[in-house]
């Protein structure tokens, strides 16, 4: 299973290729408003540096967010686009999920992964960090992070969310951004366990307009 | 690869179109679109987010519909082609980054181009190669230029454009005025075939000093106005508003100045043909009000059909077939999206 993942939904554009668990090549860049122009470079580095064609590809994975939505869909259409141009199959992955992977080797029992959301929200959601295993316990939320509950924001916290708003997150756990390597291993156990991934935007938000009707009842 | 016939596959989603066509050297093969303007009509108008959310949906199908329609596999395909600007930056960024994983995924060469110069070069497909110099009328809910095009790949001109409104956004808001819904060009054309041009509403930059200065620009919103003034006097004096005649005194006024300037445009640059292209260009005043006066200033006019006027994938399939039939460059596979991208910049 030569798996190749990406995920656009946090200041990072990452991109990396997997295969029989360990990662082959990998490349991030942080910038959160040049997606467009840099992820398909990424991935076609990634791929001249493992020595592989995108024929030789067996899975797509990418980040569905929560995230902000522009960058968001650059990494859902480009991968949604090469699986169906390779013909394989393409897997959803909660972006969050996979941040809260990548904190599970240095926090154990509860943690909260708070992302951000603009506008003076955070994107997050609560975790079970086990020995072998991460289940996240609430759906993926946007809220203000001050009218998250003092217990919740008390827990060890993964995501940008802390450096945004350190007077709010008591306990920062220093993973900042998705990284595509461990977004492909969450996918690679979730393909195995024959788990749903649906390639769905987890935007959380309703577009930013009102209808004709919504305004004429104002 | 067929050089003298290749194969491309276009992308355009430089507003609130999904579209996808495929053209073989100069023969259109199809030209598949999604449309998300059903959930735009609820808002009264484009909502930038709308349309991007819509064509994430719709991209992946879109290109699966255009081929099997088409009969084509991908693995066929010579080069892909995409509008990188102008256009709203986000519908943009999800065209652009479907046609590189296309180009990447298949190993095809991708051109990034310039919407304006798609909408003149679809013509291409529909009549035959572009006499040059061709002048360029192009006319929708988000242009209104006059444009020179020596050379459809390489060689495009701004004559003028609008200072303010686009031609098709003053139809929007003048059938908003009128009461009639989005988007506003088809009902106000329908309105108007049972009206009268019976009130002299003003012809922008039409007179005098503003024909030395704005001699091919274009001014809409001093006409709106005139319309919204027109029709509030009427409801404040208690009388019924006639919509009919209304719609078309408007559109006389708007499609008297576009004719009148492009075929201007055309004696004084020397040019025997005038395209016209755009959503609005569907109007049906325009399309006779042009043959016209074409007619009688010896100009070939050149209208494609209404469905490759308005924004498709057919018009970008269309000029990337160009690029790769000129020799030209493809794109990088780093290229952004523009939504600003002059139109004398045909290719990023
Ligand atoms: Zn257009």
């Amino acid at each position: 299973m030569l798996i190749l993942a990406i995920d656009t939904s946090t200041s990072a554009i990452t991109v990396a290729l997997h295969d029989e668990g360990r990662a082959l090549a990998e490349r991030t860049h942080l910038d959160a408003r040049a997606h467009t122009e840099w992820l398909a470079p990424l991935i076609e580095s990634c791929l001249a540096e493992a020595g592989k064609r995108p024929s030789d590809l067996t899975d797509v994975a990418v980040g569905v967010g929560p995230g902000p939505f522009t960058g968001l869909r650059v990494g859902m259409v480009t991968g949604l686009t090469m699986g169906h141009a390779l013909g394989v199959p393409v897997h959803g992955v909660c972006s969050l999920d996979a941040l809260a992977a990548q904190a599970a080797t240095l926090v154990e029992g509860e943690l909260l992964v708070a992302t951000d959301a603009r506008r003076k929200e955070v994107y997050w959601a609560r975790y079970a960090v086990r020995p072998g295993s991460v289940e996240r316990l609430t759906d993926p939320a946007v809220d203000r992070p001050g009218e998250l509950p003092d217990e919740v924001r008390a827990l060890p916290t993964a995501g940008r969310g802390p450096v945004l708003y350190p007077d709010l997150f008591a306990s920062p756990v220093p993973v900042l951004d998705v990284d595509a390597a461990v977004l492909a291993r969450v996918a690679v156990s979730r393909i195995l366990a024959g788990e749903p991934m649906p390639v769905e935007p987890l935007y959380l938000r309703r577009p930013d307009a009102l209808t004709t009707a919504e305004r004429a009842a104002r | 690869m067929t050089a003298e016939q290749p194969l491309v596959l276009g992308i355009e989603t430089s507003c609130d179109e999904t579209g996808v066509g495929l053209v073989r050297g100069e023969t259109l093969l199809v030209d598949a679109v999604a449309s998300s303007v059903d959930d735009h009509a609820r808002f009264g108008g484009v909502v930038p987010e709308v349309a991007s959310r819509a064509h994430l949906e719709e991209m992946v199908p879109t290109i699966e519909r255009a081929c099997r329609e088409a009969g084509v596999q991908l693995r066929d395909l010579d080069a892909i082609s995409v509008t990188s600007g102008p256009g709203l930056a986000g519908s943009l960024m999800v065209g652009v980054a479907s046609a590189k994983a296309l180009a990447l995924s298949l190993g095809l060469p991708l051109y990034g181009v310039n919407h304006l110069a798609s909408h003149v070069a679809v013509d291409i497909v529909e009549h035959g190669p572009l006499p040059e110099p061709t002048v360029a009328l192009l006319v929708s809910g988000g242009h209104s230029s006059l444009l020179l095009v020596p050379d459809v790949t390489s060689d495009i001109r701004s004559l003028g454009s609008t200072i303010d409104d686009a031609a098709g956004e003053a139809f929007d808001k003048v059938a908003r005025v009128l009461g009639l819904p989005f988007p506003g060009g088809p009902h106000i054309d329908r309105a108007a075939r049972d009206g009268q041009v019976t009130i002299d509403f003003p012809r922008g930059l039409t007179t005098g000093r503003d024909m030395e200065r704005h001699r091919f620009d274009f001014s809409f919103s001093g006409l709106k106005t005139a319309v919204s003034r027109w029709v509030q006097a009427r409801e404040v004096a208690g009388e019924p508003v006639p919509v009919v005649d209304v719609a078309a005194s408007f559109q006389e006024a708007v499609v008297d100045v576009l004719t009148r300037k492009a075929v201007l445009a055309c004696r004084e640059q020397g040019a025997q043909n005038l395209q016209i292209g755009g959503g609005v260009a569907a109007n049906s005043r325009l399309r006779a009000m042009a043959q016209s006066r074409c007619d009688d200033a010896g100009i070939e006019l050149r209208v494609p059909r209404p469905g490759l006027c308005t924004d498709n994938g057919a018009m970008v399939a269309a000029l990337g077939a160009q690029m790769v039939l000129k020799g030209r460059d493809a794109s990088r596979l780093d290229l952004p999206a523009d939504s600003s991208m002059p139109v004398t910049q045909i290719q990023s």
